[in-house]
């Protein structure tokens, strides 16, 4: 047992080392050292409350503890780099779930026995937390479940479905009034009936949303998990988890809006707009992207790329889902051998999480000082003489700078076409995630090279061995 | 709706606001054309063509039949008065020279469109007159002064003897500046130019001539693609430069302006005295009051064996492609305002806010502020990368900014809720949201820091602690007082936020460990 201040300081250090640990993450050479910052607070945080004076029985813990560290050490070490999306919003879920449980368990504890406006506030602060950690909870599920593709990928529009939300949410703030008028612990009824209908309105929400747009909404579940931690502290008086959760709200709060800005949209479009709901572009990007295609084989492009001196490598989901970033990566190595310069060309969308495509180039090992942002590299483009997409599709639709009728006008994109030549990477013809016709396929420096990313790119070095 | 094209009256002026082709474009947006008989003569479009192109001829006292008039030059008083009240005039007005003109527009209730005021943004391009008309303008001054030089442009060998290229000197590398370079290039002239505008550079040597750059770096960029006024110590090297060049130059093209000012003289008296015999400046800026002291606006003058051209109607001495880019502008303009069938004088539109001056009765000229000074219509590429560039600098650069004024408006939010919270909440609350609002804006700052390729590993760690939460099953399960029920809630979340605990940091160290330089 130790005293209550020495808590208090214990748990000050523990937030002073998550920030320093989201500021490790400004530079790739502190990143890992932010890391271990966040883990010393964090076991630092966990085994003062252990002895905390309120402690009364920390054996309950140990089990739980133990079985949750094992099951999220196993989880980690298997998880695929690809399927890092996936994973994230899982534990999001986790997070949420948690929140909701620790608010039920709260109210269901008599230690609030505070009177008039403190017992009000406790729970409000009750009821908030467990609001947002239901829908934190299931809008989580069904994100991972769109990400894994176990659910459609296009977003699910009932009628009327801004008109349902509302009711929902008001249904939920109404469902305050009972609960805080209930004398004694009666009042988990309407607590339990909102976390059901904040449930619904989770899954409602998310469902709403397209595939495409799974990014924003991981990363604004990462903005509500933050937040229902947040709650948790003020309805247990924990400084260390108001503060957290402060932290992680505003993190997530800014990814989203940094995702946002390079769609050009607003977060509330991306939530509330259904895109990629409308049919696919009428007459104006269909008619624009008529033309002929120019087909081109490995050979072709093995002949393309001994000639080129500048390379630049555009990524994007269709690279994470062949899995092709190992032969990328050796595809990488060949052309630098032999003296060509490579740079890869990554924008803020690609992918299905803020940074994926950083994030899988480096599983397979390219250096991160040749992968650029799309701002670093847009200028770059019109003195290059090969780009190479691999499996990206919207985030090169010169559609975007010019044709007003695109539904993705006005988003920044790269503007590989300025290049020499193109090579496009893709099995098909099919549109990407916004449904919409790229006349980058049509134009004249543009080689379609057929196939699945992961083949293309082996052949190609092989070809070029 | 009906539009008239009248003709132009004012003395030298040879154009006409619209041509057959647009008569016909004018009638494809819905529009009746009628036109006065003799308009389109003194352009080379006679009366049979407008007609052919479905326009109707007629008289010159047709002004008040007409819904929208759109002539080239400002119209007359008894012009003004023939208009019908609630019409819409369409011409150059140049209000800031003319103000009683403008009052007299308002005061008939005449709606007016100052083609001249149409704003410098790349969207209202297609409506401006200003740069179709310097382009003329430009092209225009080489023909005069190749008219009055008794010289060849090109250099030439031949049996008969030996003569050298002429060297052009074009100040000025505007519309009207780029046009003369092109054209005098295009004679086989030997070009140079200058401009105190940076994006000037590259447009310049572009056009195959050479930049010419005084020691002293100021940048001249100003609003809407004109150049600014410069300081003193600039302006003494650019003359110490023009000095030395109209040593060595024939020919001297000057298109230097500054909106709403005399134009800036440039080439003074002595340079005028160095300049060989058989020399010519041709002054673009006449109008405005001419670049050269010894202008005289639209005169032809002979200086000490220089010959200096004052022209102020270029575009009228080429009639026929002046007009063809005059009345296309016009038609742009009408179809900028909607047509015959939705037309309509949208305040709320850039491209059309700054050119109309009268509307209702009121004078609405000058224009309130545009919300971004743009750079010239053709923007050239180091401006545009500059600030591109600019606004980049990492997602941090241009997010913290605005990020800055959020968190200004958090706080101040924040501080507003809590001064209204502390009369009715005890104080323990107060304080725990004290720590909630400066947690929220220490993760607002260092977030932006995060760069960009570490954007999923951020999300993992944060996500990891964000399992912080498991303090409180924590407590909630070890709690002494609770209940079987509560403790057995605890423990559930404490098992579910170790999971996300251990899964995130683990992850995020998998992630990180792949990053290599």
């Amino acid at each position: 047992m130790v005293p209550e201040t020495l808590v208090t300081t214990a748990y000050l250090a523990a937030g002073m080392l998550f920030i320093l640990s989201l500021g490790g993450l400004s530079a790739q050479q502190t990143a890992r050292r932010g890391n271990l910052y966040g883990v010393v607070g964090m076991l630092l945080a966990m085994s003062v409350t252990f002895v905390a004076p309120e402690m009364a029985s920390p054996g309950r813990i140990v089990g739980p503890l133990l079985a949750g560290a094992a099951i999220g050490a196993w989880l980690a070490a298997r998880v695929a780099m690809t399927a890092m999306p996936e994973l994230v919003a899982m534990l999001h879920s986790f997070v949420g779930l948690a929140a909701v449980l620790v608010g039920i368990s709260s109210y269901l504890a008599p230690a609030h026995a505070a009177t008039g406006a403190e017992r009000t506030i406790h729970l409000i602060e009750i009821f908030a937390g467990v609001g947002i950690g239901a829908i934190t909870l299931t809008g989580s599920i069904v994100a991972w479940a769109k990400l894994r593709g176990t659910v459609s990928g296009k977003p699910l529009l009932l009628p009327g479905r801004h008109a349902l939300n509302a009711l929902v949410v008001a249904a939920c703030v109404g469902l305050a009034i009972p609960f805080m008028a209930a004398p004694d612990a009666t009042g988990v009824v309407p607590l339990l009936i909102m976390t059901g209908l904040a449930a619904v309105l989770g899954v409602h929400l998310v469902m709403a949303i397209g595939g495409a747009d799974m990014p924003v909404v991981v990363s604004l579940l990462n903005s509500y998990s933050g937040w229902a931690a947040a709650a948790a502290g003020f309805m247990l008086s924990n400084d260390l988890l108001i503060v957290t959760g402060a932290l992680v709200g505003s993190s997530g709060a800014i990814l989203s809006k940094i995702m946002c800005d390079a769609m050009n949209r607003s977060i509330w479009n991306v939530v509330f707009g259904g895109f990629g709901a409308a049919p696919p572009a009428p007459s104006g990007a269909g008619a624009a992207a008529q033309g002929e295609v120019t087909p081109v084989d490995t050979a072709g492009v093995a002949e393309l790329c001994r000639d080129a001196d500048s390379i630049v490598i555009v990524p994007g989901y269709g690279m994470a889902v062949a899995q092709a970033q190992h032969p990328v990566r050796e595809l990488t190595d060949l052309l630098r051998a032999a003296g060509k310069e490579v740079r890869y060309a990554i924008h803020p969308v690609a992918g299905r999480l803020p940074g994926h495509m950083n994030v899988l180039l480096a599983e397979a090992g390219v250096p991160y000082d040749i992968v650029l942002e799309m701002d670093e590299i847009n200028d770059d483009l019109s003195d290059t003489d090969l780009v190479l997409v691999l499996g990206a599709n919207d985030i090169v639709n010169p559609g975007a700078e010019d044709d007003t009728t695109s539904p993705i006008y006005g988003m920044p994109v790269l503007r590989v076409w300025t290049a020499k030549t193109v090579v496009v990477s893709k099995r098909g013809m099919a549109s990407g995630y916004a449904g919409v016709e790229n006349p980058l396929f049509f134009k004249e420096n543009t080689r379609m090279y057929f196939g699945d990313a992961k083949k293309s790119v082996v052949d190609l070095v092989t070809a070029l061995r | 709706m009906r539009v008239l094209i009248p003709t132009e009256r004012a003395a030298g002026e040879r154009r006409v606001a619209a041509t057959p082709e647009t008569v016909a474009r004018l009638q494809k947006l819905g529009f009746e054309v009628a036109i006065e008989a003799g308009a389109g003569s003194e352009a080379g479009f006679d009366d049979a063509a407008f007609a052919a192109a479905g326009a109707e001829l007629v008289g010159p006292d047709a002004w008040a039949t007409a819904d929208v008039v759109a002539k080239v030059c400002p119209p007359t008083s008894s012009e003004v008065a023939a208009m019908r009240p609630g019409a819409t005039l369409i011409s150059l007005i140049r209000p800031g020279e003319n103000g009683g003109l403008v009052s007299e527009l308002a005061a008939r209730g005449v709606a007016t469109l100052a083609l001249d005021c149409v704003p410098r943004i790349s969207r209202a391009q297609k409506m401006d007159v200003l740069s179709s008309m310097a382009n003329i303008a430009g092209y225009r001054a080489v023909i005069e002064a190749a008219t009055v030089y008794g010289r060849f442009f090109g250099g030439q060998i031949t049996a008969a003897g030996k003569t050298p290229p002429a060297r052009v000197l074009v100040i000025g590398a505007g519309v009207a500046g780029l046009a003369a370079i092109a054209a005098a290039r295009g004679l086989g002239a030997e070009v140079r130019a200058f401009d105190v505008r940076a994006a000037a550079r590259e447009q310049v040597k572009s056009l195959g001539a050479k930049f010419l750059e005084v020691s002293i770096d100021e940048s001249g960029d100003g609003q809407g693609g004109y150049a600014k006024e410069m300081s003193p110590a600039f302006i003494e090297a650019e003359m110490a430069l023009f000095r030395a060049q109209c040593a060595e130059v024939d020919i001297v093209i000057t298109t230097a302006l500054i909106p709403g000012r005399p134009a800036p003289k440039l080439i003074l008296d002595d340079m005028l005295a160095v300049m060989r015999r058989g020399s010519v400046v041709v002054d673009l800026a006449a109008a405005a009051g001419g670049n050269c002291t010894q202008t005289v606006p639209g005169e032809v003058v002979e200086r000490g064996g220089v010959t200096i051209v004052g022209y102020t109607d270029l575009t009228s001495r080429l009639p026929t492609h002046a007009s063809q880019y005059f009345g296309t502008n016009v038609y742009h303009l009408l179809d900028e305002l909607g047509g015959a069938a939705a037309f309509k004088i949208d305040m709320e539109n850039d491209a059309i806010r700054g050119a109309v001056v009268t509307l209702d009765g009121e004078v609405t000229w000058p224009p309130p502020p545009m919300p971004a000074p743009t750079p010239a219509p053709a923007a050239a590429a180091p401006v545009a990368r500059a600030a591109s560039h600019g606004g980049h600098g990492g997602h941090g650069g241009a997010g913290a900014r605005s990020g800055g004024r959020g968190v200004g408006v958090a706080v101040a939010t924040g501080a507003a809720a809590i001064a209204l919270l502390g009369l009715v909440t005890p104080p323990a609350f107060i304080a725990h949201f004290t720590v909630f609002l400066l947690a929220i804006f220490v993760g607002w700052q260092v977030v932006w820091a995060v760069t960009p390729a570490l954007h999923t590993p951020l999300m993992s760690v944060t996500n990891a602690i964000s399992g912080i939460i498991l303090l409180g099953g924590m407590l909630q399960a070890g709690s002494a007082s609770a209940t079987s029920l509560a403790a057995g809630l605890g423990a559930v979340a404490v098992l579910f936020a170790t999971i996300n605990v251990a899964g995130g940091f683990l992850v995020t160290q998998r992630m990180l460990q792949m990053f290599r330089k």
